[in-house]
């Protein structure tokens, strides 16, 4: 899968899980960026990836991410 | 099961018009998701659970603290959820010597938390049991160390169901044997306990919610009251009609094995108070051969409150079967192996619970177990006896609808009827029924007591009480008659009344044979009938001429001399006539 692609996917399941359609992902987005993405949004986000990729995250790779861009990255080396 | 995000769309539906009722969820560990989880179920049990949680690890606080939100909400069901996570991290800390007290020392405290919570409060309490950890110290060995945290985990489930075998409002959630049906490795995901203090992965939160939920709905009397079943490949191997009964599988040998344990799960169903009922397409005497002769049938006739077994649509005949148990279709359970029974009665009685049963009969159990159908928040003698109190009022309807012929059918209900004149014992009766019979009453002509007693004292009538009985049991009194010696030819049928609950047995037939008797023994020529028409008789309109009575005047006349009794399966038990 091109990552591209990749980036498409993952935006849409941000936008599903946090109930809001007008979001802007980039790699430098973060937690901060975004109003609906507290603490039981991420979990859900993770635990939506996970599913959507048939993955697994571990606690070191979730806790490694600071913005948008590292968790992408992390999803494709996963899955490629 | 809806996995947690299809869920999570039903807290934004409508739940106008459902149960209300208040659940505080206190938990050792990160709830939220939980909480939210047992709202969206509720949702689905026409529940409006308002869920009110506390940070995690206030516990003792809000439960001692009597200010606390806690007894502000005023709850009516408290969830403890105390994690085994916790359970280990607390025996983690004590020394060695302390911990084979781990057990007693918990239960201890949760008895002080109930004691606490039921002397403010009216509520429920639900307390999650823990779910295995081995931490694998002792290895095998551990059931041999009452120190181990195996025996210590495994003796405090134990003393919670003896605790809450003693104490009315405590209910212990199994949520352990979640556990051991979905697997640790589905049911805890060591990520997600890392980062966020959770202990339930988000696969298996839409199980424990739903645990929970039926637990809260069977206190609010939403439960299943009876189990209805398919027999070909459902109750045995095969088809009984085409196999016949030396081929259909059931036993200790191979498929058989499947079907046999299923029936014994039925058995103990049956025994606990769910009524058994049988929906067949079949020849009703072959449906029944296994239950009479086959060496392994484990249910027999006798567990089964109605059994129909004919070639009609399955969901004409639930509604008979209904009918007959008077209870609602929400609260029944239909098993089926085909699928097109299946959605037949599912898109045509949405409430009938119809699970989905896999193809393979060996996997029956392991999927019925999953969907814990039979919740119950009570258990008593009477429930053991329940099936057979259902299957007398049952049997009469059921039988009727087994004969193809009426007749048959009449001949074997074994019809009495004690026929007697007007006496002190039954005037009350009699007059009641003058009074309250609407529909089968010819002349509608009201009667107190008093008026009674002079007909019975009078010497210019006749009077005449029938009673009904069956092999089913015994009516009481459901018919009046009243002749009044016009002249001296004719006797004129001053009241005939009839209770509606026996009609179409051929009752009619037998007070004509009596009454008709009656006039030829003492000498009549004729009876005379009249039907005068109410608001509600209009059922009796026809009734003369259809029993050949001849129009004349204004009045019906019968020619007793003439008259041939009429076929009927009704026999006299004891007559005592008033001349």
């Amino acid at each position: 899968m091109e990552k591209e692609q990749l980036e498409k996917i993952v935006k849409e399941i941000f936008i599903d899980v946090l109930d809001k359609k007008d979001i802007v992902l980039t790699n430098e987005t973060t937690a901060n960026d975004i109003e609906e993405w507290d603490s039981l949004a991420h979990i859900r986000l993770v635990v939506a990836i996970e599913m959507k990729f048939n993955t697994h995250f571990s606690s070191r790779e979730i806790q490694s991410w600071d913005n948008v861009g590292d968790m992408i990255a992390c999803i494709y080396d996963k899955i490629k | 099961m809806k996995d947690f995000f299809q869920l999570l769309k039903n807290l934004k539906k409508d739940f106008t018009g459902f149960t209300n009722c208040k659940v505080a969820v206190l938990g050792d560990t990160s709830t939220q998701f939980l909480t939210q989880a047992i709202r969206a179920v509720g949702y689905e049990k026409r529940l409006d659970l308002n869920v009110w949680e506390t940070d995690f690890n206030q516990i003792e606080r809000q439960i001692y603290d009597t200010s606390s939100e806690l007894y502000a909400v005023h709850p009516d069901i408290i969830i403890v959820f105390q994690s085994a996570h916790i359970l280990l991290s607390k025996y983690n800390k004590l020394s060695t010597d302390e911990h084979d007290m781990l057990a007693s020392n918990e239960l201890s405290s949760i008895e002080n938390y109930y004691a606490v919570l039921s002397e403010k409060l009216t509520a429920k309490v639900i307390y999650y049991n823990y779910t295995e950890i081995d931490d694998h110290v002792f290895g095998n060995f551990a059931s041999k160390i009452p120190a181990s945290f195996l025996f210590q985990l495994r003796k405090l489930n134990y003393e919670l169901m003896l605790f809450a075998s003693k104490n009315h409002n405590f209910y212990v959630c199994e949520i352990s044997t979640i556990q051991n049906r979905v697997g640790k490795k589905t049911f805890f995901h060591t990520s997600i306990y890392i980062n966020y203090e959770m202990v339930l992965s988000v696969d298996v939160i839409p199980e424990i919610a739903s645990k929970t939920v039926d637990l809260i709905a069977a206190l609010h009397g939403n439960f299943k009251k009876c189990l209805i079943l398919d027999l070909d490949n459902t109750l045995w191997g095969g088809i009984i009609g085409d196999d016949g009964m030396e081929n259909i599988q059931m036993g200790s040998l191979g498929i058989g094995k499947a079907f046999t344990e299923f029936q014994y799960w039925i058995k103990k169903l049956k025994n606990r108070g769910i009524i058994i009922a049988v929906c067949s397409k079949n020849i009703e005497s072959v449906a029944k051969e296994p239950f009479e002769k086959h060496p392994d049938m484990v249910l027999q006739l006798n567990d089964i409150a109605v059994f129909v077994a004919n070639w009609e649509n399955k969901a004409d005949n639930l509604r008979h079967i209904q009918s007959v148990l008077n209870i609602g279709f929400d609260t029944m359970v239909f098993l089926d192996d085909n699928p097109f029974e299946r959605s037949l009665v599912h898109s045509t009685i949405p409430e009938i619970c119809v699970p989905e049963l896999p193809e393979d009969p060996a996997d029956y159990l392991e999927y019925l177990y999953s969907l814990n159908l039979f919740e119950t928040t009570s258990y008593s003698h009477e429930d053991k006896q329940r099936t057979a109190l259902y299957k007398i009022e049952a049997e009469r309807k059921t039988v009727q609808k087994s004969f193809l012929n009426e007749d048959d059918f009449l001949k074997s209900l074994h019809m009495q009827s004690l026929v007697e004149p007007f006496t002190t014992f039954n005037i009350p009766r009699v007059a009641q029924l003058s009074q309250r019979s609407n529909q089968f009453n010819l002349r509608a002509i009201r009667y107190t007591d008093a008026d009674i007693k002079f007909f019975a004292e009078s010497e210019k009538y006749f009077t005449f009480a029938f009673t009904l009985e069956d092999k089913f049991g015994d009516n009481g009194m459901i018919c009046v008659i009243i002749l009044h010696k016009e002249n001296e030819q004719t006797l004129f049928i001053d009241t005939w009344l009839m209770s509606c609950r026996v009609l179409k047995r051929g009752m009619e037939h037998f007070v004509l044979n009596k009454i008709a008797g009656c006039a030829k023994e003492n000498g009549f020529k004729y009876l005379k009938g009249e039907y005068i028409p109410t608001s509600k008789n209009e059922m009796v309109q026809h009734h003369y001429k259809g029993l050949g009575f001849e129009s004349s005047n204004e009045f019906w006349r019968l020619d007793v001399a003439n008259y041939e009794d009429k076929k009927c399966f009704i026999l006299e038990k004891y007559s005592k006539v008033n001349n």
